[in-house]
């Protein structure tokens, strides 16, 4: 390689890394993050745009420069340069998907273990429902603290709420309050910690604002936990085809401050005042 | 050395004339073709439940069709893409018309059981789509996870379950039968690393096929012993375990993700050195990445199941082995990109879609190694994202590479040229056709879109609407294809042997090949990729070029 190309090489690599972060950091493809784990799973998101925006447009610049360059002109004659490999080369580019595969996974093991994924179940208020039943709980990815409080003491208790999903519905029991609802109503900064059945097929979870999913499986009950933290009304959408009306199958999640959610509880609570 | 490297003497019984296409001929050329044809009337069916899919999905609520039918449709969509189109195309018919010229064979190790494993395929296809006019077809998608296949309408799902079983046995009998081809009956002389990498492709792809095909097999017959005879291997009603069933399905089901695309794989490392004009770079790393593929692809299933309430320590597992794919993936993009680098390149029709499919397969893979990780994937699992990524691999990668080997072997299968301007502008029309309707869907489903449905949140309605117009330039772009092929057959200007002036062996005999495909001895090609002149030569060329222009 001569001089010349080498300073053109490192120039236009920096320049692609530069795009890449760019688009990383300004190109927002998510809706808005409403528990602890979704800026958690935007961290990771953003990484990972940033790291697939450089090698897309790397590989893709490579190919159409090479049919720009090296497409045959009218009239000429003869055939490409006979390289059979070059083995430094492959070298390289082996170690740096390994590098930046390795680098993936480790951080996105962090991702996961912030994100409430390595907990070990009948942690975090589990107990409560490991007693009520002898089956085994798979738990959901999902983190029933805030990472930013380090003081375990100031967490506020979670709540404790069992899902049953149906084909085409979910039901939400508070069973502190005996109260069902067709809806979910939880305050913003308290943990959640939901058990979730299903009565016939499998269903899914999932709220794109909390960044979570998790299966509701007849059978084997599942666990999902999660902090909300901005008020709002958010869909609770079922993601596992569960028959027909599988896209009708649609609820809502009510998050709002503890004030206005104690209100609603103590209103539709059998036996008020438990959790004020 | 063995029978099949001496003519055959059946051959002289084999029907001749266009009536061959039709009959249980053992001539593995013949066979190829009849996989081609056969897969591409299944590409039409199953691209037009993809339209109707689209159509439904241009306004929110569910309106073009009964929402019990929406679902048939997307489950005869994706059995019928995967079972009857891409898996029998790449392995089948490209791998039939290919394998016997690269080992140097007058036919397949089994004739007999070649023309079998086609034979099982149109009656298979024909049960699968006639149960949506019979009983109503499976409406438990592709995937068909009990308890929802345990409760929908029995009579689709044991229909659906007879079909694949078939598929999944005729698939068995390729694989044995491309191994022992490729493994025993190589011409004498010819060493295993001189094979053309569609070879090592198929030779991976078969391991993959012959070692998860029968586990699909098992799993479809203990499910339907649910639905006809009340036992409750996956019913948990009765005991059954529904997790378990997943798991079963996906030791298949993910290998066929590479049954689907490491033939692909293999086809561009053929089609990608002629139209060059340069060796394949870096032979042997792609062999060992190809195997590596196969290793590690036999390790990665679960990560279907990151939400299905799996214990974290497999969470992780299966994280870091679909994440490492991207190593021996990479490795091959990379060398297809260096094979470019330094070509005469013809910006062909086969080239342009080759091109295409490195570009779409590089987003799908970025997309793949993304969903590899467990947090990401417990938004996007379930999602558009999905389908838009998996459509970025079957279909900008193995359809893309299916076109591209169309109009590179044409020439030699037919004896005749396609129209390289109708080429150019299926070319166009598909790519951006695809990439306006499956970009998109990665918004739709990080932004809250669930696949498999039929209605949905009307603020994603402009973005369907798009992805539609889309779907809608893929079906148009069809029709210059079907006229090119049609046209070319009668009128395309005669080829000749050799248009491309390609060294591998199929490019050495006559154009269509006779029966025996070489009239004489099977030829030794040592060096299937031997293109390529020296640096100096190269820039005389080049430069030789321009003056020539000068003087005009």
């Amino acid at each position: 390689m001569s001089k010349n190309s080498t300073i053109l090489t490192t120039v236009l690599t920096i320049a692609l890394i530069a795009i890449g972060v760019w688009i990383g950091e300004n190109i927002n493809l998510l809706p808005i993050d409403a528990s602890t784990n979704a800026p958690v799973y935007d961290e990771l998101f953003k990484v990972l745009f940033t790291i697939g925006a450089i090698l897309f447009l790397g590989i893709t610049g490579l190919v159409l420069y090479s049919l720009i360059k090296f497409g045959r002109k009218p009239g000429q004659k003869g055939d490409g340069l006979a390289i059979e490999g070059n083995l430094s080369l492959e070298i390289f580019w082996t170690a740096i998907p390994a590098i930046v595969i390795l680098f993936v996974g480790i951080y996105s093991y962090d991702i996961y273990d912030r994100m409430g994924g390595m907990q070990s179940l009948g942690a975090s208020g589990h107990e409560h429902h490991a007693m009520n039943s002898n089956n085994k709980v798979w738990g959901g990815i999902g983190s029933s603290y805030s990472p930013g409080q380090t003081n375990k003491n100031e967490v506020l208790p979670p709540i404790p709420i069992e899902v049953t999903a149906m084909q085409f519905a979910f039901l939400f029991h508070y069973p502190e309050g005996d109260i069902i609802s067709g809806e979910l109503h939880v305050p913003t900064g308290q943990p959640v910690t939901m058990r979730m059945e299903s009565k016939d097929v499998i269903h899914a979870f999932w709220v794109p604002e909390f960044r979570l999913k998790q299966d509701v499986i007849p059978g084997q009950p599942t666990i999902l936990n999660f902090t909300p933290t901005k008020a709002g009304r958010y869909p609770i959408i079922c993601a596992e085809l569960c028959g027909p009306y599988h896209g009708g199958m649609r609820s809502t999640v009510v998050v709002e401050d503890s004030e206005k959610f104690n209100e609603w509880f103590n209103k539709n609570s059998k036996s008020p005042n438990l959790n004020t | 050395m063995t029978i099949a490297n001496t003519p055959l003497k059946e051959s002289s019984l084999q029907p001749k004339g266009w009536f061959r296409y039709f009959s249980f001929s053992l001539d593995h050329k013949v066979i190829g073709l009849q996989y081609l044809v056969c897969g591409f009337v299944f590409y039409l069916i199953g691209g037009l439940l993809a339209s109707a899919i689209r159509v439904e999905l241009t306004s929110p609520i569910s309106d073009f069709m009964p929402r019990d039918v929406y679902n048939q449709v997307l489950t005869l969509h994706g059995t019928i893409m995967i079972f009857l189109w891409i898996v029998p195309v790449v392995n089948g018919a490209f791998g039939n018309y290919l394998i016997p010229f690269y080992v140097g064979a007058r036919d397949m190790a089994f004739p007999r059981l070649n023309a079998v494993a086609f034979w099982l395929i149109p009656p298979a296809g024909l049960m699968l789509i006639s149960s949506y006019f019979i009983t109503g077809a499976a409406q438990s998608g592709w995937t068909a996870y009990p308890p929802l296949s345990i409760t929908t309408p029995a009579a689709g799902q044991i229909i659906w379950i007879l079909s694949v079983l078939l598929l999944g046995g005729s698939s068995i009998f390729g694989g044995i039968n491309f191994i022992a081809t490729i493994l025993k009956l190589r011409r004498p002389g010819l060493k295993l690393m001189q094979l053309p990498m569609y070879c090592w492709a198929m030779l991976g792809t078969s391991i993959l096929v012959v070692l998860s095909t029968p586990v699909l097999a098992g799993t479809l017959i203990l499910l339907s012993f649910d639905i006809v005879a009340n036992t409750g291997f996956f019913n948990p009603n009765l005991g059954g375990n529904v997790i378990v069933y997943q798991h079963l399905f996906w030791f298949y089901s993910h290998p066929a993700v590479y049954i689907m695309v490491l033939p692909a794989f293999g086809l561009v490392s053929e089609i990608l050195p002629v139209h060059c004009r340069k060796p394949l770079f870096g032979y042997v790393t792609m062999v060992y990445s190809i195997m590596a593929i196969v290793v590690l692809g036999l390790v990665v299933w679960a990560h279907h199941m990151f939400t299905s309430g799996t214990p974290p320590w497999m969470r992780l597992f299966f994280t870091i082995a679909t994440a490492f794919i991207a190593v021996p993936t990479g490795i091959k993009f990379f060398n297809w990109v260096a094979t470019l680098w330094g070509g005469r390149i013809s910006l062909n029709s086969a080239i342009l879609f080759s091109c295409g499919f490195i570009i779409n397969f590089v987003l799908g893979g970025i997309t793949g190694v993304a969903l590899a990780q467990v947090p990401f994937d417990v938004h996007a699992h379930d999602t558009y994202f999905v389908v838009a990524h998996f459509h970025y691999i079957v279909y900008g990668g193995s359809v893309f590479v299916i076109f591209s080997s169309i109009y590179h072997w044409y020439p030699k299968v037919t004896g005749r040229m396609l129209s390289e301007n109708l080429g150019r502008l299926h070319f166009a029309l598909t790519f951006i056709g695809f990439n306006l309707c499956f970009a998109p869907q990665h918004w739709l489903g990080l932004n809250g879109m669930p696949r498999r449905v039929a209605e949905y949140d009307p603020q994603f309605q402009l973005i369907n609407q798009i992805s539609s117009a889309g779907a809608l330039l893929m079906a148009l772009s069809t029709l210059p294809f079907l006229w090119n092929v049609f046209e070319s057959a009668f009128k395309g200007t005669i080829a000749g042997d050799n248009p491309w002036n390609a060294l591998t062996p199929e490019w050495l005999t006559s154009s269509p090949p006779p029966v025996e495909n070489w009239e004489g001895e099977a030829p030794l090609v040592s060096e299937p990729y031997g293109y390529g002149v020296t640096q100096a030569e190269f820039e005389q060329s080049s430069i030789s070029t321009y003056q020539e222009d000068e003087h005009q």
